[in-house]
């Protein structure tokens, strides 16, 4: 089995249009949950959101390419850009033809059918834009990755929801340890922030009208995000030979499904896939300083998620460190669990842990170190990533510092 | 439109029984209807009767809008059309 490590990582999303930027919103505890900004604003019951503001798609595509890329793939190019020049990779030769690109999104390009429904049925027009399936298509994003990098191996698009980038990491991780590539390009994106993704979200009736809370006994409910996380996963060897910064080593990898019920989550669903990614990785319980929690902010998930750490980590559950980054970028969705692997980075490589903000009142459900409202300096050598989607399936990375 | 026949013959719905096997005393618990059905109950409400139903899904029991029992969704219905009516 092959070492797997990351030799780059890129990101846009509330916090920051690159990696840096978002590192220091965490570091400095900002939210970047914010009143959305979006057409028809006022007919929205939940009117908050981790939108990516100020951004203009002209500034970084010409007008061929916007009439190609919906805002999920945008997202998905700018961090991928960011992630591949880190790493130094050039594709060409046997490496192009043997590395991959394999991605999560949940809703795809869903601004491009929100737009394009209300052409035809609001507007009543009777003709579209010739490109309006191969934008609003899953894998458009990671097809474009793949024609831009000249990367041609195995590639395509994972969705599971809520942990669809981390299904992805996960896949990405396992073609690399098992020797199958060299080089993998992976992580999610996720634009479900137009008026058709919210009034859906909207109904289900589980997001926060004004903030997302993790594990606070007085939060009430999600509060959804945008952007992209992307990242070069590369074998330890590779990356040595060509004197590439690494920026830490995934371990681990697990899967697993709930088989009970469409949204409410199970703790032995969850529980399996944090075993899973421990036994996998070889790493032991006690190891984990930190994990990146799923931490949604409604009831059902912080509960649930608590008592399945519990479950697994016994005593040691009191010992470790476990935050809700969502609290300030919101829940991006399909490409949350890229966003968050960066928490899993700074926790190794920088020895800082994210907070969890907007933490106001202790919930004894709840009652593990959260690391509430500042970001902490500690040393850390292994964590996890978590992430439980609706449906009830369930992936989990394990990291170690190098 | 009769609330109290609307809204029984709603909440009847969704726990598969027959209106007059639904009463005013019951709790949504008894009905088995669960956090779903209680969701789907609500969006028959609201679009029944032209209102807003004040209803978190995190934290059901401590919604402005009281689901105790079918005798206070009852009220609460009336309550929000007369709130709501303009």
């Amino acid at each position: 089995m092959k070492r797997v490590v990351i030799t780059g990582a890129g990101t846009i999303n509330a916090l920051g249009r690159d990696v840096p930027a978002t590192l220091e919103a965490m570091r400095e505890a900002r939210s970047g949950i914010v009143p959305l900004i979006m057409r028809d604003r006022e007919r929205l019951a939940v009117q908050i959101g981790g939108q990516v503001q100020g951004y203009e798609p002209e500034e970084r595509f010409n007008r061929q390419q916007i009439a190609l890329y919906d805002r999920y793939t945008q997202f998905t190019l700018l961090a991928a850009e960011e992630a591949i020049a880190q790493s130094g990779l050039k594709f060409d030769g046997e490496l192009a033809s043997r590395a991959g690109v394999v991605l999560g999104t949940s809703g795809g390009g869903l601004t491009t059918q929100d737009e394009n429904y209300r052409a035809v049925y609001e507007e009543g027009k009777n003709r579209v834009h010739p490109f309006v399936v191969p934008k609003l298509m899953n894998n458009a994003a990671c097809s474009h990755v793949s024609m831009q990098y000249n990367i041609k191996g195995p590639s395509f698009t994972v969705a599971s929801a809520c942990a669809s980038s981390n299904h992805a990491m996960g896949q990405a991780f396992w073609f690399v340890r098992s020797g199958m590539a060299p080089v993998m390009v992976t992580g999610g994106s996720e634009s479900m922030l137009c008026f058709g993704g919210i009034k859906a979200w909207e109904g289900l009736r589980v997001m926060s009208k004004d903030g997302c809370r993790p594990f606070s006994a007085n939060r009430n409910g999600m509060v959804q995000g945008e952007g992209a996380g992307i990242f070069v996963f590369e074998e330890y060897e590779h990356a040595r030979a060509r004197g590439a910064e690494i920026l830490a080593e995934v371990v681990g990898a697990a899967m697993s499904a709930d088989a009970a019920d469409i949204v409410m989550p199970s703790k032995q669903g969850a529980a399996r896939a944090i075993k899973g990614a421990l036994s996998d990785g070889r790493v032991n319980p006690a190891e984990i300083g930190y994990i990146n929690a799923h931490g949604t902010g409604t009831a059902a998930n912080d509960k649930t998620e608590c008592a399945a750490v519990a479950d697994v980590f016994g005593p040691h559950a009191d010992d470790l460190m476990i935050s809700s980054t969502k609290s300030m970028h919101g829940h991006a969705i399909g490409g949350t669990g890229a966003i968050e692997l960066l928490a899993c980075i700074m926790a190794l490589r920088d020895g800082v842990i994210a907070p969890t903000i907007n933490y106001e009142e202790p919930d004894p459900e709840c009652a593990l170190d959260v690391v509430p409202n500042e970001a902490r300096e500690a040393k850390v050598t292994a964590a996890l990533s978590n992430a439980f989607a609706f449906g009830g399936l369930n992936a989990v990375l394990a990291l170690r510092a190098v | 439109m009769d609330v109290k026949t609307r809204v029984i013959e709603i909440l009847a719905e969704q726990a598969v029984l027959d209106p007059s096997d639904v009463r005013e005393d019951m709790t949504l618990e008894e009905l088995g209807i669960d956090s779903m059905g209680l969701v789907e109950s609500i969006f028959a409400i609201e679009e029944t009767f032209d209102i807003s139903v004040p209803f978190n899904a995190n934290e059901p029991g401590e919604s402005e809008f009281d689901i105790s029992s079918v005798a206070k969704i009852i009220e609460g219905v009336k309550h929000l059309r007369e709130q709501q009516a303009s």
